[in-house]
């Protein structure tokens, strides 16, 4: 980066070829702010002090693994930025869904809790979703705890055991990334709907008022889904293409898978 | 003494990797983008397009006597809210970009080109 010279009218044609894509999607994507996450105040307090503290250990942890793996491996760093980004961004940009009519985001959080193991990509989602709660009013601070168990610890964990589980059954990397992007996105809504489920039941039944918003989910997640695994699949064979040493690092392939 | 640096030497500018391919499945996706946000939807959900915190968390918990609150910074006020989603695409979008290109471009070091060229 450091000897490339900036100013130039080829540099001007590389960034306007990262800005307008950039701006294209923001700007679609904005008119409708909400879309997934559970809402300030929408889950009792004592269910929201509830998530939260279960979510602590998983932060601190995904604390812990920073701080140690950046000490041995300082390229580490940069590939946790960028999955900050990618979380970041991409939990944020509503997509519509022709089938339901309806707008909602993938989570990204496969793709992290593949290239940085759960517990980083635990703690990528909580700052993205502290910043989305604070400044995009999306989410909430009350419900930070029960949005951070749903998309940062199940997406992160069903992702990365999914595409480890694909992978030791020999199945091929586009694939399982497919399959763990797929599945990470539906265990996240899955989570969801039991939060959201027994926090607001009352003296209802649960069973019945979760099947209701889990079938409610489908029309929108069952194709975004289905998005979000190709998405996961496509950064994971271009990472290949491009790093194959980093996701050797990263143990996500063996070394001789990479030669 | 007057140093040059050949450009061949130069790490590869990332928009080199695009090619015409690149270029094609950028105007496709911008054009499929584009057909998704146009087409009408096969099974409207209320209001058109709203996000499914509305048309499937917020009306639920509204039928069990949960009503979402006002956000501790509200920002969804008019387009003031347009501007922080776009910022924030602009702010992660360039902080990707920077990672991935730290990421995958081949470093050359400028002390070894100009010893070479000297």
């Amino acid at each position: 980066m450091g000897n490339t010279k900036f100013g130039t009218r080829r540099d001007s044609k590389v960034l306007l070829s990262s800005v307008l894509p950039t701006a294209y999607c923001s700007l679609l994507t904005v008119s409708n702010a909400h879309a997934m996450h559970i809402s300030e105040g929408i889950l009792p307090f004592n269910w929201a002090a509830l998530w939260s503290i279960i979510a602590v250990p998983f932060v601190a942890y995904g604390l812990y693994r920073l701080r140690k793996l950046s000490a041995v491996d300082l390229s580490f760093k940069p590939l946790v930025g960028l999955m900050a980004a990618v979380v970041f961004i991409i939990s944020c940009m509503p997509i519509p869904v022709p089938t339901a009519g309806s707008c909602s985001h993938p989570c990204g959080t496969a793709i992290s809790g593949i290239l940085v193991g759960p517990a980083i990509s635990i703690l990528v989602a909580a700052v993205a979703l502290l910043i989305q709660a604070l400044f995009l009013a999306h989410g909430g601070l009350s419900t930070w705890g029960a949005n951070i168990i749903s998309m940062g610890v199940m997406g992160s964990f069903a992702g990365f055991l999914t595409f480890k589980a694909l992978r030791s059954m020999k199945i091929n990397m586009a694939v399982s990334g497919f399959v763990a992007g797929l599945l990470a996105d539906w265990a996240t809504y899955f989570t969801t709907s039991i939060e959201l489920a027994s926090g607001i039941k009352g003296d209802s039944p649960f069973m019945p008022l979760f099947w209701k918003i889990l079938i409610a989910f489908i029309p929108t997640q069952l194709p975004l889904g289905i998005l979000e695994g190709a998405m996961t699949a496509g950064m994971i064979v271009l990472l290949y293409k491009k790093r194959p040493d980093l996701l050797v690092r990263m143990k996500v392939l063996k070394a001789e898978e990479a030669v | 003494m007057k140093l040059k640096v050949r450009s061949s030497e130069l790490a590869c500018p990332p928009y080199k990797h695009f090619g015409r391919r690149g270029v094609r499945s950028f105007l496709i996706f911008i054009l499929l983008l584009t057909a998704f946000c146009i087409l009408p939807p096969v099974a409207p959900a209320g209001e058109k397009w709203s996000g499914v915190d509305e048309s499937v968390i917020e009306k639920v918990a509204k039928e069990h006597g949960r009503e979402a609150r006002e956000p501790f910074i509200n920002t969804d006020q008019g387009d003031l809210l347009l501007f922080v989603f776009l910022l924030a695409g602009v702010v992660g979008g360039f902080i990707g970009g920077y990672y991935w290109r730290g990421l995958t471009e081949k470093r050359v070091d400028r002390v070894e080109i100009l010893k070479k060229d000297v």
